[in-house]
């Protein structure tokens, strides 16, 4: 096993991770999409970050705040539907990004490439998934509550507002983290399908955040050795490992 | 605020979106008390509740008496089936231990083994018990309850109204209460409030006439009342 292998699979497991910890809380959002959005939304910035010979994640992450406020302001001006603002955005975001994004690196940004994880990279997605491990550990069970009825949340003295607007930086942190493994295309599953996986399998809200995150972790894992087995592409053979035990959860809960 | 008082509104109007939901409401709450709030639907019975718990924007007056701690029981939950959740974690939300949810549970009939149960998998009566339960984790002074489900079953012989009168007894509690049911009106409140935008009434219930719930509900009640002895 390479250096540079397992510099990759360290930071897909720790992404992975907290990918599946986050996502066990879009899906009581039901705010599903977002992710997936936002995964567009950031490719334009990969674009600019590439042309300028910067770091993805940090072109990613910049143009996924102007992203969030963009659809904030939206949302203040117009009285249209969250999903309506989140689609228009979200497609325009791909238009500009597909223009944006060197020919060459354009496969690279949409479906990543874990062949190019550095130390430097590895080490910063480990320490950002355990911080943002510990900032949902700090809201989960606030938004949880939210989750159920924002009524309610508020009548026990809980800043709606101010909880989900943390929830979204988070989002938005965690797929500029999540572009590099498995593209802006697939980093909307990276978040969603452990947690419907887990959801599928749990009785209790423990056990739920639980197989979130493993089933985050196992499908980095096992998907980043298929991918070093097989030569197919990282990103995608990731998110069908995620997938596999998706379906097999079905299966189960029946 | 005068001795006795819990809860004293003046002239509290409420708009949401340009549209005026409630307009130029006055009353006053005493302690013990039981504050039917009725009216049509659309009529801002939910709003008139969100807005008495701080959730809501107004203009006029609502002043809760010093140290009062409110409660909510909300109508419903839609959203809550969708969550792995058990019981005992929907109460650990609310940050209560073990042994005052014991004591909660007895107040509402409910056995310990209910705690293992997953949220989705209750019955309605007993999700119903579940969600007054939790609103007295806080132990509060005050419950503001929206519209209780009526002519369920919520197991064991007695009505959700007997249950909150029970609770009401043992501990202390306040109860404002929105409700379509008239039977409650007569069985349980000690005041009510007839809504429908306007306060269109405030009285004891005896005072509350046919010709006065006809004008609330645009006269397509039948009015039975209960003799009582």
């Amino acid at each position: 096993m390479t250096d540079q292998f397992l510099f990759s699979l360290i930071s897909g497991i720790f992404i992975g991770g907290a990918a599946g910890y986050l996502g066990s809380l879009m899906l009581t959002k039901r705010m599903a999409l977002v992710g997936d959005a936002l995964g567009h939304v950031a490719l334009p910035g990969m674009g600019l970050a590439l042309l300028l010979g910067l770091d993805v994640s940090l072109g990613a992450f910049v143009f996924l705040l102007l992203g969030i406020f963009l659809i904030w302001l939206l949302e203040i001006k117009t009285s249209l539907p969250t999903e309506a603002l989140v689609g228009v955005i979200f497609v325009a975001s791909l238009a500009v990004g597909f223009l944006i994004v060197p020919e060459l690196e354009l496969l690279e940004a949409l479906f990543g490439d874990i062949s190019k994880v550095s130390f430097g990279t590895a080490a910063v997605s480990a320490v950002l998934s355990v911080a943002i491990f510990l900032v949902i550990g700090r809201i989960y069970p606030k938004m949880i509550l939210a989750g159920i009825s924002s009524d309610l949340a508020k009548s026990e003295g809980i800043n709606v507002k101010r909880q989900n607007f943390v929830y979204l930086l988070l989002i938005a942190l965690m797929v500029a983290l999540g572009v590099k493994i498995v593209g802006s295309l697939l980093v909307g599953a990276l978040v969603i399908i452990p947690a419907a996986t887990a959801r599928n399998l749990s009785k209790t809200l423990k056990g739920y955040y639980m197989g979130s995150i493993i089933f985050g972790v196992l499908s980095c894992l096992f998907g980043s050795l298929l991918f070093k087995f097989t030569g197919l592409p990282a990103g995608p053979v990731i998110i069908l490992t995620s997938t596999f035990f998706f379906l097999v959860s079905l299966i189960l809960k029946r | 605020m005068e001795n006795g008082i819990v809860l004293k509104v003046e002239n509290l109007s409420v708009e949401l979106e340009k549209e005026k939901i409630l307009e130029n409401l006055s009353f006053e709450v005493k302690e013990g008390e039981v504050l039917t709030i009725l009216g049509p639907n659309g009529a801002g019975k939910t709003v008139l509740l969100k807005t008495l718990l701080g959730i809501l924007p107004f203009r006029g007056k609502v002043e809760w008496a010093s140290g009062v701690k409110l409660s909510y029981v909300p109508q419903r939950l839609p959203f809550i089936k969708d969550i792995p959740m058990s019981v005992q974690e929907f109460f650990g939300l609310k940050g209560a231990l073990r042994s005052g949810i014991k004591e909660i549970l007895d107040s509402i009939g409910l056995e310990e083994d209910i705690l293992r149960k997953k949220i989705g998998d209750l019955s309605s009566g007993q999700f119903q018990r579940i969600l007054i339960g939790w609103a007295l984790v806080s132990n509060p002074s005050v419950l503001l309850f929206d519209e209780p489900m009526t002519g369920i079953d919520i197991g064991g012989q007695e009505s959700v109204y007997e249950l909150l009168e029970k609770l009401k007894k043992e501990r202390n509690l306040t109860i404002l209460l929105v409700t379509h049911d008239l039977s409650v009106v007569y069985e349980l409140a000690t005041r009510c409030l007839c809504l429908n935008k306007k306060m269109l009434c405030y009285s004891v219930p005896k005072e509350l006439t046919a010709e006065r719930l006809s004008q609330l509900y645009g006269g397509e009640i039948k009015l039975y009342q209960h003799s009582h002895d």
